[in-house]
């Protein structure tokens, strides 16, 4: 369907009411968080107008440094287990039948409608050296004895990358139901293995689909702030974790809206620069 | 032996039978059109023959070697879809190379093929486009190309014109029929449009339901077809009811037509005639009288209807070799026994 540009001011009226919805729930706000981080903190907590840079300057310490480098870190390796795990699941979950897509995709969801505290939960218990997976393992003779493995990274990428899962899956799903069957078809009638085709064509075929997918994981894993308490080390904590800790136990609002921003600006140049390589990549 | 041999294959869908103890004889070189109706389940043979589908039982052979269980990739042979299949992701040269790519090919190796390719099918210098860029036509030939790139042993082709307008279909039938001679490869063609299957092949196999009804030269397909089905199926025909009477002399709406053979002991049979081999003469001087119900004026040919009996029968005829007559007017049909075939059950 095809409609004609707007023509005057009252054509763009169905989008006023999404518009004020947008400025004030999330320009305004964001608008407030910026000012904030400018301001100077006085003690007892409170803040008062001013256009200082001392909390930027504070960030730049090597401290902060290395907990924003471990956040980013920490995002993109949930984004790429995410996608690496996702991608061949969802492309044989779209070659079966109807029925049992269905079933997947209602289980898939319902682990969407786990609230974060439970999945941190649940995994601390199965990572636990009393409850834990380690004592199947165990029974089954494949260890000496039942062991914690919580908390540490592994634990908390476990954790993200269980949480993320079901999204890259849902986002992945209608592009790879679309794909053509037949061009794995013919990339097997032209001398590829089955997986030799995935991975020649499935995979490039779909590559705007994949960093799409890998953004989408890549800022959602970046939010996280329960897990990696749950179920990580002090040095495992995200960036996210230090904001809460200074804009609530600290009282430190210009500190925390100061690192919020920075965070917001690193994130929006990484996808930049992601599109932009995606780019080059198709004209290449 | 040299050549593909399908023996006994069947398909079976969970109870429904796609392909039904088919046998089939392909000679190394030779351009075979799979015809028939859609579900006569030709598309899965095809797919069978390419590996893409297992058979329920049977064997399918090549060059003597049993390839019945082979996987596709194994098999080296090349296959046109009917969507074409042509990777968005890579160019022209790319799409082209990419049986060569998969086989580990030295560059230069591919260039060279690519090279030779893109001449042959009259798109020289095209390598470096993208395939969004090109025309339907355009695509068709690489998609050729690409399955030809290995000089496979065997070419496989699901509907690959359906897609092109009629008088572009025409000229790739042409085009198709003269690149497979010259390069001698076995071509097997599945279509549901009998001039392409007259146009190009050297054997057409007629299917319905899943069984072969005739396999055989086009023009043999189209002088002596072997049922009714195959009779309709092919070009325009009439089949009219025979009828032996008491002297076993054969008869057709009652009167009796000297020299039309009926297989022996038979008191009934179908025959097939052409509308070209209707001739139609004065009232009263030929086999069968009747009268014209319409005439189809089209030029070069007429088609005119008419009605024996109840039944309907036409005759197309060029304008020079025919009576003038119109609707309404009688008119006397002529039928030669030498144009009769009379058709198996």
């Amino acid at each position: 369907m095809r409609r004609e540009p707007p023509q005057n001011i009252g054509d763009y009226a169905p989008l006023l009411f999404p518009a004020a919805m947008l400025t004030v729930f999330f320009v305004v706000p964001f608008g407030t968080m910026i000012a904030v981080s400018f301001f100077q903190r006085q003690q007892g907590g409170f803040y008062m107008p001013a256009f200082v840079f001392d909390n930027y300057g504070r960030f730049l310490s090597a401290f902060f440094g290395g907990v924003l480098g471990f956040s980013l870190m920490l995002a993109i390796a949930v984004a790429i287990c995410c996608v690496v795990l996702a991608l061949p699941f969802t492309y044989l979950l779209t070659r079966t039948a109807r029925s049992v897509q269905v079933i997947w995709l209602v289980a898939l969801l319902s682990v969407l409608s786990l609230s974060e505290v439970i999945i941190g939960f649940a995994w601390s218990t199965l990572f636990s050296r009393t409850a834990g997976i380690t004592n199947v393992l165990v029974a089954l003779g494949f260890m000496g004895e039942a062991k914690a493995l919580t908390p540490s990274f592994g634990a908390v990428l476990t954790g993200m990358v269980y949480q993320a899962l079901p999204y890259t899956v849902l986002v992945l799903f209608p592009a790879l139901v679309r794909l053509d069957p037949t061009l794995t078809e013919a990339a097997r009638t032209l001398g590829a293995s089955p997986i030799k085709a995935f991975f020649t064509v499935v995979v490039p075929a779909l590559r705007n689909t994949i960093t799409a997918t890998l953004i989408m994981v890549f800022i959602f894993a970046l939010g996280s702030y329960l897990l990696p308490q749950l179920l990580g080390r002090p040095q495992h904590w995200t960036l996210s974790v230090l904001i809460t800790d200074q804009a609530i136990y600290q009282s430190n609002m210009p500190f925390a809206a100061a690192m919020a921003v920075f965070l917001v600006l690193v994130t929006l140049g990484l996808v930049a620069l992601t599109v932009i390589a995606g780019r080059r990549g198709e004209a290449a | 032996m040299s050549g593909l041999v399908l023996q006994k294959v069947v398909k079976e869908f969970g109870v429904f039978r796609a392909v039904n103890d088919v046998n089939l004889d392909v000679p190394h070189g030779t351009f075979v059109c799979m015809l028939g109706p859609s579900g006569c389940g030709k598309t899965t043979l095809l797919r069978m023959i390419a590996g893409l589908d297992l058979p329920t039982s049977g064997a399918i052979r090549l060059d003597g070697e049993d390839i019945t269980r082979v996987p596709t990739h194994k098999r080296n042979l090349g296959m046109v879809f009917q969507s074409l299949a042509l990777f968005p992701h890579l160019t022209v040269g790319e799409n082209i190379a990419y049986p060569l790519r998969i086989r580990k090919a030295p560059k230069e190796e591919q260039k060279k093929r690519v090279d030779e390719l893109l001449s042959m099918i009259h798109l020289a210098g095209y390598a470096d486009r993208p395939v969004s860029k090109l025309s339907g036509g355009q695509r068709q030939r690489v998609a050729i190309a690409r399955a030809l790139a290995i000089s496979p042993k065997l070419f496989l082709l699901d509907e690959p014109l359906s897609a092109l307008d009629a008088k572009l279909r025409e000229a790739m039938q042409v085009e198709l029929r003269q690149l497979q001679q010259k390069l001698g490869i076995t071509t097997i063609v599945v279509t549901h449009d009998q001039r392409e299957a007259m146009t190009m092949a050297d054997t057409v196999v007629v299917m319905n339901g899943g069984e072969i009804r005739q396999a055989a030269s086009p023009i043999e397909i189209y002088r002596r077809p072997a049922d009714s089905f195959v009779a309709d199926f092919i070009g325009q025909t009439n089949l009219i009811e025979a009828e032996a009477d008491s002297q076993g002399r054969a008869t057709v709406f009652g009167q009796p037509v000297a020299g039309l053979p009926l297989p022996p002991g038979a008191a009934r049979a179908t025959i097939s005639i052409r509308p070209e081999d209707v001739h139609l003469t004065a009232p009263g001087a030929g086999a069968l009288n009747g009268k014209v119900t319409f005439v189809r004026d089209l030029g070069g040919t007429i088609e005119t209807f008419v009605d024996v009996a109840g039944r309907q029968i036409v005759a197309v005829s060029t304008p020079r070799a025919r009576p003038e007559v119109a609707v309404g007017q009688p008119v006397g049909v002529a039928l030669t026994p030498d144009v009769c075939v009379v058709l198996g059950k």
